[in-house]
């Protein structure tokens, strides 16, 4: 199997007033194709940080701060400023215009948000016509507009209603535009941030059966970012456990459930509820994480692990492999 | 006796539409939020409201706590009907039946400190001096865990995460030492991790002066843990009503059976065995004619689309809306 994508050592910083925060610290992930992966973590660990990185979109004042991020391209892709060789690209290395050609075409995001992301003074339709026409002019109206029209369908959308302006759907039709959009160009990766939080549940589970059906037609590589583990149970292959900017733990959906290695991973799925186990004791974890800006030595989470010991408090645990075939960072798995 | 009980209720909120609209188009068009719903709440229980954004479980706790006056129908609160009170007489009320507000970053004033917006409710109830105020502040903070107090009274919301903001909300409505309160979403907001400590905080709160609550929530899994009875809404109505294993493990109503079916589970395992229902909840200015749910229900019948199924009792305490039954 090939990589679709392969992140080393990735790190991201913002640089702010109080200081640099350091929200994706030395990130290693590879991703094999036709997978999806499960990006899951409390608010402010990293996974839309790393999420926007892939796709070289950091927001203002982050930046990428090293590492290198592979994704693999089936032929050349030509471009104005320098064509992209086919096969592993690093896009750390590319310039703003061969972004501009992978972005949407081999890597799509499908951003948190639907409401503020589409503009409000076009039709449905238009948005998908500059969508394909930014990465191929040559395809003409009409043909843009079927294909948007397709992927509306598959998505439970009425092809007429293309001529329609966002303010005319609700909130789960608009986040079905958003994910239209984002397959449309059939990308190789897609990255999904949130893409279901602010629905209902009946909408939440249809559209992500549609997006599961569509994934497999396009022979899509999936990255999905939320916060939701049970939405992920339904839908990842694999997941990533982040907390504090690190990825503590990797593992396969069923392993991760079944036997979560790391503290936070363990004490992470103890406190989800769950609703055909009424009687499940939910437990918190207590205090909060580090603050970023001053972060402390050691395992980012020994403040509040229950495990945590001298070692935990000075140095950093390496992500090494768990018993479990998965990847874990934790000073209790150190001894082999 | 039940504590709160909702008669009939009607809450049309009349639709906005422009000047000339009004001149010449002849009849106002209302959405009606809530159409013809009777409650009961227990002293001492947890009542679970839940049902997809829009159907009307806000609404319904803004009129169990007189925020809003119903159109139609009584609210009785220890007999009387809260919709006629006034002056006075409703400023004591208030001290009885109390609300938390959904988000809790923006129902606190970012420029108060959190002490002062505990100890202001006394103020606006006009009891006790200023020290007695805030020496009772101090005790509410302690109470909700924002502890030790003095570090935390002068402090200002946005030097609080999440989670405390919440315990802030919570101090807020128990200061008056009310009866009654109904929590809007408490815990959508917050992160998992600690969704557990703030449902326990509630469930101490409780314990510790006697609440009775009435818990909205979309989020299905939590009020499971949580609440002992939970009503199910669709577009203005209760659908169905009932102790919550039975509504959880024996739902009735299609309705019902699809919001259940359609909870992610965490457990790679589970598989879901209803199908999910088509389609999104309709308008409430024109809603559907007979059965609220038919357009969207599997087991639609004929009677479905021209008659309203009345809400009756199938099992001791189980009560659905639905033709079937």
């Amino acid at each position: 199997m090939t990589n679709a994508l392969r992140i080393q050592d990735l790190t991201v910083e913002y640089k702010t007033r109080r200081g640099v925060a350091r929200a994706v610290d030395r990130v290693q992930l590879s991703l094999e194709e036709n997978r999806t992966l499960g990006l899951a973590g409390e608010s402010g660990c990293g996974k839309s940080t790393l999420g926007r990185a892939i796709m070289r979109l950091v927001p203002h004042p982050g930046q990428v701060a090293g590492g290198n991020i592979y994704i693999n391209i089936d032929d050349d892709i030509p471009c104005k400023k320098g064509d992209i060789p086919k096969g592993e690209v690093d896009i750390t290395g590319l310039n703003e215009e061969q972004m501009r050609v992978l972005r949407g075409k081999e890597i799509a995001y499908i951003f948190q948000d639907p409401m503020t992301s589409l503009n409000p003074m076009l039709t449905i339709g238009n948005h998908f016509i500059q969508m394909i026409q930014a990465h191929n002019p040559e395809i003409e109206k009409e043909e843009a507009l079927d294909r948007g029209k397709e992927v509306l369908e598959g998505l439970g959308i009425l092809p007429e209603r293309v001529t329609d302006y966002p303010h005319q759907f609700s909130g789960g039709m608009r986040q079905r535009v958003m994910i239209g959009l984002g397959m449309v160009l059939r990308p190789r990766l897609l990255i999904s941030d949130e893409p279901t939080t602010s629905l209902d549940v009946i909408v939440e589970a249809q559209i992500l059966e549609q997006m599961a059906e569509l994934k497999k037609t396009f022979n899509l590589t999936m990255i999905l970012i939320t916060h939701n583990l049970g939405v992920l149970a339904q839908t990842a292959d694999d997941i990533a456990i982040m907390y504090c900017g690190r990825i503590v733990e990797l593992a396969s959906t069923e392993n991760l459930f079944e036997a979560p290695q790391h503290p936070y991973a363990q004490a992470l799925l103890l406190s989800v509820p769950d609703v055909t186990k009424p009687n499940k004791k939910l437990v918190w974890i207590p205090g909060a994480p580090p603050d970023l800006v001053d972060p402390i030595p050691g395992c980012m989470f020994n403040p509040r692990c229950p495990m945590a010991m001298d070692i935990c408090k000075t140095q950093v645990p390496p992500l090494i492999e768990s018993e479990t075939g998965g990847l874990v960072a934790c000073h209790l798995y150190g001894g082999k | 006796m039940a504590l709160i009980e909702a008669k009939n209720i009607k809450m049309y909120f009349p639709v906005q539409r422009g000047f000339i609209d009004s001149l010449f188009k002849g009849e106002t068009t209302f959405v009606r939020a809530i159409d013809d719903v009777s409650l009961q709440i227990e002293k001492g229980e947890t009542l679970g409201l839940a049902g997809e954004s829009g159907s009307g479980k806000t609404t319904m706790g803004r009129l169990c706590v007189r925020l809003l006056k119903p159109t139609e129908g009584q609210i009785i609160y220890d007999g009387e009907d809260i919709g006629k009170i006034k002056g006075k007489e409703l400023r004591l009320l208030r001290r009885r039946l109390q609300f938390t507000f959904q988000d809790p970053t923006s129902s606190l004033n970012p420029r108060l400190s959190v002490g002062n917006a505990i100890a202001d409710a006394l103020k606006f109830q006009r009891l006790g001096t200023p020290a007695e105020r805030k020496e009772k502040a101090e005790e509410v903070l302690e109470k909700v865990g924002l502890s030790p107090a003095s570090s935390f009274y002068d402090r200002l919301p946005h030097q609080l995460s999440g989670g405390q903001k919440q315990r802030v909300v919570f101090g807020r409505a128990i200061i008056m030492e009310p009866e009654f309160v109904v929590t809007d979403e408490p815990v959508a907001m917050v992160d998992v991790s600690i969704k557990a400590q703030l449902l326990e905080l509630m469930l101490d709160l409780k314990k510790d002066l006697d609440l009775t609550y009435l818990f909205i929530s979309h989020d299905l899994a939590t009020a499971r843990h949580v609440c002992d009875r939970i009503a199910i809404m669709y577009l203005g109505r209760v659908i169905e009503l009932g102790d919550r294993n039975q509504v959880y493990e024996n739902p009735l109503h299609p309705y019902t059976v699809g919001l259940i079916g359609a909870i992610p589970v965490p457990d790679p395992k589970a598989r879901r065995s209803e199908a999910i229902p088509p389609g999104e909840i309709p308008s409430p200015i024109n809603p559907p004619s007979g059965c609220r749910f038919h357009p969207r229900c599997p087991k639609c019948m004929e009677k479905c689309k021209t008659e309203d199924p009345e809400f009756r009792e199938v099992d001791t305490g189980h009560s659905v809306a639905c033709h079937l039954f």
